[in-house]
């Protein structure tokens, strides 16, 4: 990952630093650590509520969720539309990822269980079976 | 041919509808916390609990007969003789404790979003392909492609494994607790694969990105996979994930190897078209 010194490389620069993203236009790989792990020191009370609820014993497949960063916006990548939902702008963030990513962990998991998920109307469209 | 524009989806106009640029539809609120589960999943109790001989059942009754007790609110299902049968347990999109007490066939616990599997027995090829969320933890060996396409989740098995574990992995964990085989973590692209014991040739070939970490020998390297330093927050996240199912890396945590990446092969971009054209 480029710049990974300046949290907020990604929200005030375009993103493009090398030789060769600049010859083509666009970031080449993530803009944000996959392989960043949790820290679970920084786990907030609604995930370990969600945690608790599903029977894990930790963050589980959230452990794959990072706060990414998409045309200057914070933003977390939903799986299951496949694309990006952005965080609010009200939202202040934390000056460190770990924190970062909680917030965005919170909020896919507060979209994706919503009824209003697109998945939702998807699945009414299209569901096969019940 | 069935008439597709019979299709409800038509009459909802999702096949003329034109989006135009970025939607600016706020879809929840952030501040919204009664939702924990998806609206179309079974409600369940985990404290209600329930079992069944599946000796003289069918693959396609075992799992109808799991969905419809999750449908009567048993969140907790013990299935007893699963008999190695291929495809059992798939499909599973709900929270749920269930405990398949044997041996499972092919492609085992496949495309789970949600439970809380535990397998007595051993398991064949691809168990738990394509798993979303949950956990799947087998107490004894596993075939190849142990997790293939694994999105998320924790998948365990607690003896040794065959080639190409965590083909295609896209996230979630792997933990082996014994050997590994060939081509282990071939194509992987995210996510994290532990092994405690061996891994064979070939491990991380054309890895895109992940980590995989190793606690005995490893056989050589494929393509891109280059070792790197293990630090802190590595070795306290494995100590707590080993933790979790009663496994101990032999040799201590902070003498695992962890591979990852070389980045090499990350030549994808737009430019390539032209490049190929220009060849071309």
């Amino acid at each position: 990952m480029a710049n990974a010194n300046d949290i907020d490389h990604y929200l005030t620069s375009d993103g493009i630093d090398s030789d060769r993203e600049k010859m083509i236009g666009q970031t080449i790989g993530y803009r944000y650590d996959v392989n960043l792990v949790p820290d679970y020191t920084r786990v907030t009370p609604y995930l370990q509520k969600y945690i608790d609820y599903m029977g894990w014993p930790d963050l589980n497949w959230l452990e794959d969720v990072h706060m990414g960063y998409e045309e200057g916006r914070a933003a977390v990548f939903d799986r299951n539309i496949n694309g990006w939902v952005t965080v609010p702008e009200d939202i202040d963030l934390p000056d460190n990822q770990q924190e970062r990513d909680m917030i965005a962990r919170e909020l896919l998991v507060k979209f994706q269980m919503s009824p209003n998920h697109p998945l939702v109307e998807l699945r009414r469209a299209y569901g096969k079976f019940d | 041919m069935a008439n597709l524009s019979e299709h409800t989806s038509h009459d909802m106009g999702m096949h003329t509808e034109q989006l135009e640029g970025r939607t600016q539809q706020v879809f929840f609120s952030a501040t919204e916390e009664e939702n924990l589960v998806q609206p179309f999943t079974y409600d369940v109790d985990f404290d209600r609990a329930t079992e069944f001989d599946a000796q003289e059942m069918a693959t396609g009754e075992i799992n109808a007969k799991i969905k419809d007790l999750m449908k009567d609110g048993y969140g907790t299902i013990t299935v007893r003789n699963p008999g190695a049968k291929h495809s059992v347990a798939v499909g599973i999109l709900n929270r749920l404790n269930l405990v398949l007490d044997g041996s499972l066939g092919y492609f085992g616990c496949g495309l789970v979003d949600g439970p809380n599997i535990r397998i007595t027995g051993r398991v064949g090829w691809s168990c738990a392909e394509n798993m979303m969320a949950g956990t799947v933890v087998v107490e004894k060996n596993a075939g190849s492609t142990f997790g293939a396409a694994i999105r998320g989740g924790d998948l365990v098995s607690k003896g040794s494994v065959g080639a190409r574990t965590g083909i295609d992995q896209k996230g979630g964990t792997i933990i082996v607790g014994g050997d590994t085989g060939a081509f282990s973590g071939f194509m992987m692209q995210r996510g994290r694969m532990v092994v405690l014991g061996n891994a064979g040739k070939n491990l991380g070939d054309s890895m895109y990105d992940g980590t995989i970490y190793i606690g005995g020998k490893i056989a050589d390297l494929g393509v891109d996979a280059v070792v790197e330093e293990m630090t802190p927050l590595d070795c306290d996240w494995l100590t707590r994930k080993l933790r979790l199912f009663d496994l101990e890396a032999p040799n201590g945590v902070e003498n695992m190897t962890k591979i990852v990446s070389g980045k090499q092969l990350w030549n994808y971009d737009n430019l390539e078209p032209s490049e190929k054209k220009l060849i071309l």
